[in-house]
């Protein structure tokens, strides 16, 4: 049984994707609409990291279900460099590569629980079913909004 | 104009399109609007087309979009004449639309009154004429609605027929709302769960509802999700498209109905689909230009992104007609600090001298109304002739003058050489705005203005099969909401990201009304130690907008001639303040001094108009020693959805910082702004005696 080894993979992506979320957030904190949706999307991928340390249990794996952030003190010297390059048309063009980060580390997630999902399946556990099935939904979402915003920016960043 | 003309040839050579955006108004004609979207879509080929319809009914459209396919307000006026239970949704209908309010009131007091459901922090008008009467907590609507949506589903009273023969979705929510039982919801948003359940009760047993949905919804948290689930409501009891069954999503401004139909708001003309390459094929031909001229990578951008684009330098002309956004936007320090940039080249077209116009780099001076002609539609699709009364006063123009006139010295071509823009009188656009129009939603084929110039208004679609127009969208539930037909293919109602084409086909492939759920989210400003209250902002019957107008109107002024600031009873007590005092509200952003009026107001919220900047002051455009703009204390953030920013939940902290000494508060003391305790005032009219 393999499970628990991808169950453990799972949760260290779910960790880094959380904070490269708030990492970036804060990065791109003069674009509210960055600010916003990634610190709420990375709520989303939190809540993913304690139900997986949870489930994780009943598979042989002791996982951290509330692991630290990155320091505050580099958060909010990141929001402040933010806010003073907020005034260039550079920063788009940094944004988008960051947004390109996050969408191919949602898209890893995604996968992830794609094969929890099948390997539940196989071995007929509902309980395991349930969480990769709520939980792949929530992350195709992040991959779908790191995109649109990507198609978004890209019209405006790349050609000025 | 010779300038205005030269920069925007600098700048489409140096950087293209995108350098430029456009960001009009709710207030110009239909004929107006419609040769702005084919200026700027079709002939300066920008995607940065937006009006301040943003700030105030974008919400409204987005709404009708996600449940119904396309923008289009399903009831008419009439409804409230047929209803026997009136559900207002965050819409203080004396204050904002007083003529419906009339046409309600006749009802209230005619023989077979309705029953009133009102949901407000405020006392209101309308809360006071309520058979129940809901003051939820800032940003928590959604919970709100799923609490009312759990006890219809959990008494019966869905009619589950009709939602199997025309909608999609409905496990979903079911599932969803399950777990908002009235005393979850009560904990969240503070209302009793007695109270929850008479108003489910309410519209549950309803014979015929009409709801209407206003700024309390749009401008507050989650503001999409909770204007849908009043769509899901009419879907749940299959009351729509029939007399007294209407669903109002309101409007803020006269013709902000037109901004969204022609495609001047960050929409495209005739509700087509930017995802859609068949609709913006016939787009296209209708504009006689190529497809792939025609923006549509993307959807438009809206006014907040378009903001961020100047902030960061990459939009560089900004042309603004008929709106004031260094008062209107939220965060104005930030606005004005972008606003007033030096590279930044700022058009600013007006009636009057405004803060933005004082920002700008070339002034272009506009006709009011009724120096022009044009047309009109209201909120339930009434359209309406407004012929030319008096010339306009020294260089003034129409806008549609103006826009012209741009567009020939621009030499703005279609794709044989020929204008772009091959109309020059109102009737001349009206006339391919109807051709424009054919065969979509809001079809407007069989008007013209001979017709209009009848007895009265007529409500569109209006085809040569309806030629009276159209009463009511959805008779028979039957939708325009079909993959090929639809205007959106819908969002992500939590992220805002924009669904598929597939995704929609495999979702609604028949095309009926989409009953889309939502999970309740706490709003992302909540009160801490240092900023415990909650503020809203808001209107009062007496001003409209910024006052640009309504502050040259000498009775209007002196009915509300200074800001004030509300707080409730039990925060007077707490705060130590009194009826008159000078307070200080302040949150993140900045600070504003305003008197207080001690009224009905829920315990925990603060409220501020949002009418006043800065014109009238030795200032001008920025505040003094003290911030007057309510705007000084929003937040930079929007629904993801209908990307309408969030005026009612910011966290704010409020002090005393004088006494009153006899100086009385200049709140109106009538409508919701009335003192709580009517001993302490005389009442009966505004401002100060």
């Amino acid at each position: 049984m393999k499970i628990g080894v991808v169950l453990r993979d799972l949760h260290h992506d779910e960790v880094e994707l959380a904070r490269a979320l708030l990492r970036m957030a804060d990065k791109h904190r003069a674009d509210h609409e960055f600010f916003h949706l990634g610190h709420d999307l990375a709520a989303w991928s939190m809540r993913h990291v304690r139900e997986i340390a949870a489930m994780a249990v009943r598979f042989g794996e002791q996982l951290d279900p509330e692991p630290a952030d990155s320091a505050p003190v580099v958060d909010s010297a990141r929001r402040w460099l933010s806010e003073r390059g907020g005034r260039s048309a550079e920063v788009e063009l940094v944004m988008v590569r960051d947004l390109r980060e996050l969408y191919l580390r949602a898209s890893s997630v995604l996968t992830d629980w794609e094969m929890i999902g099948q390997a539940a399946q196989a071995i007929v556990d509902d309980e395991l079913l349930e969480l990769a099935q709520r939980c792949q939904a929530e992350t195709k979402r992040q991959a779908t909004w790191a995109n649109s915003k990507i198609k978004e920016s890209s019209t405006q960043a790349l050609v000025v | 104009m010779e300038l205005v003309v030269r920069r925007m040839r600098e700048l489409l050579d140096e950087q293209g399109p995108s350098a430029v955006g456009f960001y009009t108004t709710g207030q110009l004609s239909l004929e107006e609007y419609y040769t702005l979207a084919i200026v700027a879509h079709g002939g300066i080929r920008t995607n940065h087309v937006d009006g301040n319809t943003r700030l105030c009914t974008a919400t409204a459209a987005e709404a009708l979009k996600e449940s119904f396919g396309c923008d289009g307000q399903p009831g008419s006026y009439t409804d409230v004449d047929h209803a026997d239970v009136n559900a207002l949704f965050g819409h203080n209908v004396a204050e904002t639309q007083t003529v419906l309010w009339m046409r309600m009131l006749d009802r209230l007091a005619g023989d077979d009154p309705p029953a009133v459901l009102c949901v407000d922090p405020r006392q209101t008008p309308v809360a006071r004429a309520a058979t129940v009467h809901l003051a939820p907590r800032p940003g928590t609507n959604v919970a709100l609605m799923n609490g009312i949506l759990h006890e219809v589903v959990a008494s019966g009273h869905v009619d589950e027929d009709w939602v199997q023969a025309h909608t999609v979705g409905y496990e979903d929510l079911e599932k969803l709302v399950a777990r908002y039982s009235p005393e979850v919801v009560s904990a969240i948003c503070d209302v009793p769960a007695d109270d929850i359940r008479a108003a489910a009760r309410l519209v549950g047993e309803a014979e015929a509802l009409v709801s209407t949905v206003l700024q309390g919804f749009y401008q507050s948290h989650q503001a999409t999700a909770a204007a849908v689930q009043v769509n899901n409501l009419h879907l749940l009891r299959g009351m729509i498209g029939r007399p007294g069954c209407g669903i109002l999503q309101m409007n803020g401004q006269p013709t902000a109905q037109n901004t969204r139909e022609c495609g001047a708001d960050g929409d495209m003309a005739g509700f087509r689909n930017w995802n859609n390459p068949s609709h913006v094929a016939e787009l296209a031909r209708h504009w006689n230009v190529e497809p792939k001229q025609i923006p549509h990578a993307t959807p438009p951008t809206h006014a907040m992104q378009m903001m961020r684009y100047v902030e960061d330098g990459s939009i560089r002309l900004l042309w603004v007609s008929g709106t004031n956004p260094a008062v209107s936007m939220p965060e104005l320090a930030r606005m004005r600090s972008i606003l007033a940039q030096d590279r930044l080249f700022l058009v600013v077209q007006d009636i009057f001298p405004t803060e933005t116009t004082q920002l700008a780099d070339v002034v272009l001076p506009a006709a009011a109304w009724g120096e022009k002609t044009g047309t009109f539609t209201n909120a339930d699709r009434t359209v309406h002739l407004s012929e030319k009364a008096v010339d306009p006063p020294g260089e003034a123009r129409p806008d549609l003058e103006i826009f012209v006139d741009f567009a020939r010295r621009m030499r703005l071509q279609d794709k044989d050489g020929e204008p772009l823009v091959k109309w020059s009188s109102p009737e001349e656009a009206f006339d391919a705005w109807r051709e424009c129009s054919r065969g979509r939603l809001c079809d407007y084929s069989a008007l013209s203005y001979e017709k209009l110039r009848g007895d009265s208004g007529i409500q569109w679609p209006c085809t040569d099969e309806s030629p009276e127009g159209t009463e009511r969208l959805y008779a028979g539930g039957v939708f325009c909401a079909s993959p090929d037909d639809c205007e959106s293919y819908g969002r992500d109602l939590e992220t805002g990201a924009p669904l598929e084409e597939q995704e929609y086909r495999a979702l609604n492939p028949e095309g009926r009304a989409v009953i889309k759920a939502a999970d309740y989210r706490p709003a992302h400003e909540l009160p801490d130690v240092d900023h415990p209250l909650q503020l809203i902002t808001g209107r009062t019957v007496y001003h409209f907008h910024t006052r640009t107008r309504t502050a040259r109107a000498p009775e209007l002024q002196s009915a509300a001639p200074e800001v004030w600031v509300e707080v409730s009873a039990h925060d007077a007590s707490t705060y130590g303040l009194d009826e008159g005092d000078l307070a200080e509200v302040r949150t993140p952003r900045g600070e504003v001094q305003a008197r207080v009026r001690v009224s009905g107001i829920r315990p925990g919220v603060v409220f501020l108009p949002f009418h006043y900047g800065y014109w009238d002051t030795p200032e001008g455009w920025r505040p003094g020693d003290h911030g007057r703009a309510a705007n000084e204390l929003t937040l930079t953030d929007w629904d993801p959805a209908s990307k309408q920013p969030i005026f009612k939940t910011a966290a704010c902290a409020v002090r005393k910082v004088a006494a009153a000494e006899g100086i009385p508060s200049p709140a109106p003391t009538t409508a919701a702004s009335g003192p709580v305790s009517e001993s302490a005032i005389p009442t009966g009219r505004g401002g100060i005696r």
